[in-house]
């Protein structure tokens, strides 16, 4: 995908640190980071509760403005950016993919993907027109008029998708996609982004997992608020695991709702 | 955002939670049904005022006789016949302010048609009379100087005393009797409707002044030329209180009232009386409506309580919405709308509230309830106000929440 040399990154960080007051103490919960994500990768954010790999992940998803050092996304120094500016941001250039799928509830599948469009003034016809397609991408063309409540673990998390997908963002950042599924549905899901990234979306990922890590490209380890190792791997197919997973268990894909 | 994207979530919300959007909405729908309901009970009451003023005449005084001491006894306001019609025509010629001033005597007489005989009020007048109260013949001709002269044997009824004696018949040119004496009704009067004292004014006979005196009083007031009464009208624009004082004086004058002797006569500017009334019965109006909005002041406050309550709820919702893109203003704008939609369903539905209350009052109290078509549009409006306001705080308390503690929230 990315064999020819990427001069500009799509994410680059240099110094990147984060701290809280929490009471009345001050928690640093990231301590210098830097990295640079090209356009196209597919990277596993890793580490223990505490080492600062979700600060990391809310700092690169505009969510959260860091105390020191610098953020540039596709050439923008984002960290200078405030309010209303990251939330464009975060509309047109960030998709994300959270662990409880965070849809709105009594929603149908349609309007829940079209939410983005909603805010980055979509006429109403074309936020249908595309919220379909990506729907249909994602297998859920059958389902575009069901609400969360009737759907499975798996299925809403694939709305979610769709839903990150649907304003043509530069990444997809998933925080523990599959922290609420079970293990054949996190297969799928996965599966689900290791397409999008052929297709050329770069997925940026949040896991404690390894087996789910193993299915990136690059594996960026985090430990007391410091990278501690940054690792490109052999990634694994996760459409040829669940072929397995099926062949082995094969009385366990009836059930899909976790 | 567009509005209309942003009205279909507010609707969204507010049917996810329908027993709560109902309670909370009624509030306000019981403060808008008061005040319309309140607005039109003082509007009903004011335009019963009104209409006295209108039947009334404009620029309308009235004087009666006024108490008198003879030989040591007083003699109640109006009891004694002080008034007569030269004073009325003195006040007419002398007073420049006067239009008309109109004598009248009056007394009650039994009046006999065919087989049909009804009590009722003799009015012994002059054409003037008809000037002066502004008061109209419905069909047939009025009082001609030379009915009055000749002391003719005509009259003309009101519409009551029409109904009691012809029921839907035509009167016109019917012969009636009063004290034996056959009149010719040449007329019917319009229709004047209760005075301020509830009296039925449409129950009236009018003979000229100077039958009633000759031919059916005919006690000794009438070759005194006394009056039971001057109806004075001034021109329109004049200064009435400027008008009564002239009068005084010059009735003072003709009756050799020393000074430090009190007045055989009162005036009485009716006109005045009810102005002050209707003053009286507007700020009545305002103080229920007052009174009334209140409750709209609390269903305010509960729409503020529970769209607070609703961001707390909402704000993993809130978080989302900005995680993909809602800027603030998209998130105080929802909110906002969520409170005025709430609040102004509840103004619509008040108004029906209203409207039946309305109704109901004037049905079941038998009073007289105007809609006041402005204090539905107020209501309303005052309504949307109301959500705007108290829509405001928790909308804004939604806006500043932060994207990643909002997205924590649980």
């Amino acid at each position: 995908m990315t064999d020819a040399p990427v001069t500009d990154a799509l994410i680059r960080v240099s110094s990147l640190a984060k701290r809280y007051v929490v009471g009345e103490q001050l928690v640093t919960a990231l301590r210098g980071v830097s990295l640079e994500i090209q356009s196209g990768d597919f990277v596993a954010v890793m580490g223990p509760s505490g080492s600062g790999k979700s600060t990391f992940m809310n700092l690169v998803g505009c969510l959260d403005s860091p105390s020191e050092g610098s953020y540039f996304l596709a050439g923008d120094e984002v960290s200078k950016m405030t309010g209303d500016t990251l939330a464009s941001i975060r509309n047109r250039r960030i998709g994300f993919v959270f662990q409880q799928f965070n849809l709105l509830a009594r929603t149908s599948a349609l309007d829940n993907v079209e939410l983005p469009l909603l805010y980055a003034g979509v006429l109403p016809k074309d936020r249908h027109e595309r919220a379909r397609r990506r729907l249909a991408e994602v297998g859920l063309a059958d389902r575009m008029d069901h609400h969360p409540s009737q759907l499975s673990g798996g299925q809403q998390q694939r709305v979610a998708i769709a839903r990150a997908l649907v304003n043509d963002p530069l990444l997809i950042l998933a925080d523990e996609p599959t922290g609420a599924l079970d293990s054949r549905t996190s297969l799928e899901v996965m599966a689900l982004l290791q397409k999008l990234n052929r297709d050329g979306m770069t997925v940026v990922l949040v896991t404690h997992e390894h087996d789910i890590a193993a299915f990136a490209r690059r594996n960026i380890h985090f430990r007391d608020g410091r990278v501690v190792r940054d690792l490109q791997i052999e990634a694994c197919d996760a459409a040829q695991a669940l072929r397995e997973f099926d062949a082995t268990a094969p009385q366990e894909n009836v059930g899909e709702n976790h | 955002m567009d509005l209309l994207a942003t009205l279909r979530i507010a609707l969204r919300a507010l049917r996810v939670n329908k027993l709560r959007s109902m309670l909370t909405m009624l509030g306000i729908i019981i403060g808008v049904g008061a005040v319309i309901t309140m607005i039109s009970v003082g509007g009903g009451a004011q335009a019963r005022v009104e209409e006295q003023i209108k039947a009334l005449g404009s620029n309308l005084m009235i004087i009666i006789p006024g108490s008198v001491t003879a030989g040591g006894a007083r003699i109640g306001t109006g009891g004694a016949q002080t008034l007569t019609e030269d004073d009325a025509a003195a006040i007419a010629r002398e007073i420049p302010e006067v239009q008309v001033a109109a004598p009248a005597l009056r007394g009650g007489e039994q009046i006999i048609a065919g087989a049909a005989n009804w009590s009722v009020t003799i009015q012994g007048v002059t054409p003037d009379y008809f000037v002066a109260r502004e008061w109209n013949i419905a069909t047939g001709r009025g009082f001609e100087p030379q009915d009055v002269a000749r002391s003719a044997k005509v009259a003309i009824i009101g519409q009551s005393t029409a109904n009691q004696l012809f029921n839907d018949g035509d009167p016109i040119d019917q012969q009636v009797r009063i004290r034996n004496v056959p009149f010719t009704i040449i007329g019917v009067l319009e229709s004047k409707g209760q005075s301020m004292g509830g009296v039925d004014q449409d129950d009236v006979v009018m003979v000229p002044i100077t039958t009633a005196r000759n031919k059916i009083f005919g006690s000794p007031q009438g070759r005194q030329r006394r009056v039971g009464q001057i109806s004075v009208k001034t021109y329109e624009g004049m200064d009435m209180k400027e008008a009564e004082l002239k009068i005084a004086e010059l009735l003072r004058q003709r009756h050799r009232r020393q000074p430090g002797q009190e007045d055989d006569f009162s005036i009485r500017n009716l006109t005045e009386i009810l102005q002050a009334r209707e003053e009286s019965s507007k700020v009545l109006t305002l103080l229920l409506a007052a009174v009334a909005s209140v409750s709209l002041l609390v269903g305010g406050i509960g729409i503020m309580n529970i769209m607070l309550v609703s961001v707390t709820e909402r704000t993993r919702e809130i978080g989302l919405r900005m995680a993909v893109g809602a800027r603030r203003q998209d998130i105080l704008k929802q909110f906002l709308v969520e409170a005025v939609t709430l609040s102004l369903l509840g103004g619509l539905l008040g108004i029906l509230l209203g409207l039946g209350g309305s109704v109901a009052i004037g049905e079941l109290a038998g009073w007289r309830t105007e809609l006041q078509p402005e204090s539905v549009l107020l209501s309303v409006g005052f309504a949307a106000a109301i959500g705007m306001f108290f829509g405001f705080y928790p909308a804004r308390k939604a806006s500043r929440l932060l994207p990643i503690e909002a997205l924590r929230y649980e």
